[in-house]
Formats: C-alpha cells, sequence, structure tokens
C-alpha cells in the first residue's frame, strides 16, 4: 500500500473564508487607525514646538473637512479597538481572588469605568 | 419515501486519485442522528470503501475531528437536524496533509505535543518514603480546565497560524504545556521554555481566538498562551534585569 | 527552538495597547469632533504649557510611542497574515514608521 499524503493549500485569501477570521482582520486593522493617529499626534507635537502660528496652523488644518472625515474613520476603529481589547483582557490575566476566578465581565467592566474615567479627565484637562 | 438528507464527503484515493475531489450521497435523515451515524450508514450500506476515524460516540475520545460545513467539529457531535434541508459538505481537518479520505496525517501533531514536555517536572527529586504531593482543591482549580484536551486537533484545524507556518507548536500543544506550568506540583516552566518560549511557540499566535471557539471541551488555549506570553516575558525581564540568577 | 527575545517586541506593544484602549478615542473625540465644533479650543499657551512641564512631557510622549510601537507591530504581524512576508522589509517598514514617530515626538517634547 503506497502512502501518498495530499497537502491543501493555504490560499492567500484564507481570511475571507469564514465570518470569524474576517472579523478578526477588521480588529487586527484597527492598528493601523491607531498608528495613523499617532502620526497627527506626532505632527501636532512638532508643531507645538515651533510656535504658536505653527500650532494654530496644525489646528485649522485637523479641523478641515477633510481632517474630521479622517478622524472620525479613526474614531471608529478605535473605538471597535478599545471594544475588542477589554474583551480580551480577562483572557490574558485571570484574577484569582481567595480561590475563586473572579469573573470575566468584573474585569471587563472595570476596564470600562477606567476608559471613563480617563477620558473624563482628559476632557476637563482640555478645558470642556 | 422517508425524509432524506445529503452529505458531500471529500473522497481522496491515494492510489487513484491525483487530487481531492467531492463525492455525493443521499442519506437517511433522522433527527437524532449524527454526521457519524451518517458516514456510518455510507460505510455500511451505500460505499464500504470510505474512510474515517471514529471511536467513542460521545465527543470524549477526540478522534472524529472534520471540516462540517467550513467548521472544525466532531462529527460524533454534529446533529443532522441543524443542517436539514441543506447539503452537509464533510472535508478532513484543514492544516492537515490528507493521508486517504477524511484521515488525516496526525504525526507533525504528536511531536508537537511531546515537544512540550507534558509530565511533571517535580521542583525537588523527593524519596517515595515522603510521601505523595498534596494539592488543594484550590489548587486543582488553577489548572483543571487545561486538563479537559481530548486531542481532537480541532484548534489546529482552525488556526490560521498553523495554516501559515507549520513549525507553530500550536494551541492544544501549548495548553497542555501551561496545564504542567500551572500545577502546583510541577516545577518544568523553564525546562519548556526552549519550546514554549521559542518563536515558534507562544510568539507565532496573534490571538485570533478561533481555537477557543471551536474547542468542544471549553479548554480555552488562546486563553493559556495568552497567560504565557505574559508570564514569559516577565521571566524574560528577570533574566535581562539579573542574569544568571535563575535556571 | 530557544528561548525567543520576542518579550523585548511584545512587552511595549501590549502596553501600547492599553494606553491606545484607554486614551486614542477621547484624543480623537477631542481633536476630531469638539475642536472642529468649535465646543474645545486648544489654546497655543494652554497646551504648550502642559508640554513643557516634565510630567506633560511624559504623559504626551507615553500617549504617542506606546500606541505606535503597538501599530507597528500589530501591523507587522498582520502583514504576514495578509502573505505580504515574514521579511526585513516588512520590519523595517512597521518598526521604522513607529521609530520616526516616536523620535519626532521625542525631538519635539524635548525642544518645548
Amino acid at each position: 500500500m503506497s502512502r501518498r499524503p495530499y497537502m491543501r493549500k493555504v490560499e492567500r485569501s484564507w481570511w475571507l473564508q469564514h465570518p470569524r477570521y474576517i472579523l478578526y482582520m477588521i480588529r487586527e486593522l484597527t492598528s493601523l487607525f491607531v498608528g495613523l493617529y499617532c502620526a497627527l499626534l506626532a505632527v501636532g507635537l512638532v508643531r507645538l514646538s515651533q510656535g504658536h502660528a505653527a500650532w494654530d496652523g496644525f489646528v485649522a488644518a485637523f479641523s478641515g473637512p477633510l481632517g474630521v472625515v479622517f478622524q472620525l474613520l479613526c474614531l471608529v476603529f478605535t473605538t471597535y479597538h478599545s471594544v475588542t481589547w477589554f474583551a480580551l483582557t480577562p483572557k490574558a490575566m485571570p484574577l484569582m481572588v481567595k480561590g475563586e476566578p473572579v469573573p470575566g465581565g468584573v474585569i471587563v467592566g472595570a476596564h470600562y469605568v477606567a476608559w471613563a474615567a480617563v477620558s473624563i479627565a482628559v476632557l476637563i484637562g482640555a478645558g470642556i | 419515501m422517508s425524509e432524506t438528507i445529503t452529505l458531500e464527503v471529500l473522497r481522496y484515493l491515494p492510489e487513484t486519485d491525483s487530487e481531492p475531489h467531492f463525492q455525493r450521497y443521499t442519506v437517511p435523515y433522522k433527527d437524532e442522528w449524527v454526521v457519524l451515524d451518517a458516514l456510518n450508514h455510507i460505510k455500511d450500506h451505500l460505499d464500504a470503501t470510505l474512510s474515517y476515524r471514529w471511536s467513542c460516540h460521545m465527543a470524549v475520545c477526540g478522534s472524529c475531528g472534520m471540516t462540517i460545513n467550513n467548521e472544525p467539529k466532531l462529527s460524533c457531535h454534529t446533529f443532522l437536524r441543524d443542517y436539514r434541508g441543506g447539503v452537509i459538505r464533510v472535508e478532513p481537518l484543514d492544516h492537515f496533509p490528507i493521508e486517504r479520505d477524511l484521515v488525516i496525517v496526525m504525526d507533525s501533531f504528536m511531536d508537537k505535543l511531546s515537544s512540550v514536555k507534558p509530565y511533571l517536572i517535580p521542583k525537588q527529586d523527593k524519596p517515595l518514603s515522603s510521601g505523595e504531593y498534596l494539592q488543594t482543591p484550590g489548587e486543582l482549580n488553577v489548572f483543571h480546565q487545561y486538563t479537559q484536551c481530548i486531542n481532537c486537533m480541532l484548534c489546529y484545524a482552525a488556526c490560521p497560524q498553523v495554516g501559515l507556518n507549520e513549525d507553530f507548536v500550536g494551541p492544544a500543544a501549548l495548553a497542555l504545556a501551561h496545564r504542567y506550568n500551572l500545577d502546583s506540583r510541577d516545577g518544568g516552566k523553564a525546562a519548556r521554555a526552549d519550546v514554549v518560549a521559542s518563536n515558534e511557540g507562544i510568539w507565532e499566535c496573534t490571538f485570533v481566538g478561533a481555537c477557543s471557539q471551536v474547542c468542544p471541551k471549553c479548554v480555552d488555549p488562546a486563553a493559556a498562551i495568552q497567560q504565557t506570553k505574559i508570564s514569559a516575558s516577565v521571566d524574560w525581564l528577570k533574566d535581562l534585569l539579573t542574569p544568571g540568577a535563575h535556571t | 527552538m530557544a528561548k525567543s527575545n520576542k518579550p523585548m517586541l511584545w512587552l511595549p506593544f501590549a502596553a501600547g495597547g492599553l494606553v491606545a484602549a484607554l486614551v486614542i478615542p477621547v484624543l480623537i473625540l477631542i481633536t476630531g469632533v469638539l475642536v472642529p465644533l468649535g465646543v474645545l479650543h486648544l489654546h497655543y499657551e494652554t497646551i504648550a504649557a502642559f508640554a513643557h512641564h516634565p510630567i506633560g512631557k511624559l504623559i504626551l510622549f507615553g500617549a504617542v510611542a506606546l500606541p505606535a510601537w503597538h501599530a507597528a507591530h500589530r501591523l507587522r504581524m498582520t502583514a504576514h497574515d495578509l502573505g505580504l512576508g515574514g521579511g526585513i522589509a516588512v520590519k523595517i517598514a512597521c518598526y521604522g514608521a513607529a521609530g520616526v514617530l516616536i523620535l519626532a515626538a521625542a525631538g519635539a517634547l524635548i525642544a518645548i
């Protein structure tokens, strides 16, 4: 009896073959928008170091229609990053208190509380 | 004429076939039947040449893993009634070479399992006379879920990184290593690290999470791997800051 | 097989993921919605004063550098998933881009 094992090739489009992998790709793609917005922040810091006029120019630029559309896109994706990151945290860092596991929902909830607290602190700091 | 259902099964006979091809079978539909019952009906009454693995028929042995309608499942754990009125496509597990029909070559999986030293490595050698290891229910609770793996390989079929890199140690093996690393009786984490904390070990994983989604025993290998990433990173920092102080 | 040095890349990735999750959305809310709408104004004097303070510098640097690294590492892994190869070019592109942002941010903050 001769053996001739057949190995099926993994297609480049493997991630399109199942909704679970498409969602994974979208989740990973959120990091692109994190990176792009960091670029905006970095440019902002450079403009800040270049003085009043440069900073005002930067604010005007990102407040324009193109800047707003880009940032709204970033907001959608980075929010999805936050949601998926918090959801996965209990898997990576299970907590045991007095020999019993802390429910994942509690760990996730604590992150949402932290998210709200940080967001409010930043908004207050920015002068809301 | 009683109700029937159609199975579309991937066939591959290495003596005669140059590549796999689908073959359709019409089998009786029964509410209580699983896909394995349908396959047994095919083999008993329609086509004795069909080859597939199975044993317990109750989702504890891990033998009957297959791809059913694009989803890694145990054929004994997949009910015809969930596919009623449609066609059930049955293929071998993804990411493994096909030996014949629905039978895959699992040598790489066996090698990966043994490579993580899946046995207790005591912290110190103790003579038999010192008595048995004591373990509290709490200590068992810490690693219990990772003992539940039935080696069914559904996680390897689901994991895209297994598909993209055949050297990736993989979810089940890494979950098994975690089972021992968490065991209070064990002191072998460092001994396992060469494989577990290598580039082909935990670091190939990108937390897709498909492995945990398809696991029939709720082992949650994805969680095991992420926890090991944190543990391995802490050990790496310790080694960096105090070189040579740890074995 | 040998123990990998991946933690060197992974630890800042993990930290960056958390910082990005907690901080980036509200920053975009400010710069992308509230400032364009005129609800908030980011006055040069206020922001520059914050960036002048050493703690302010640290916070601003962390808010840019860690998420940038997170994005770089994750995009490098995703490039591999998409079949764009795990070679040196992808690594240089990803970590290099993050490096540029990190250095630019550091340079700007030092100058303020």
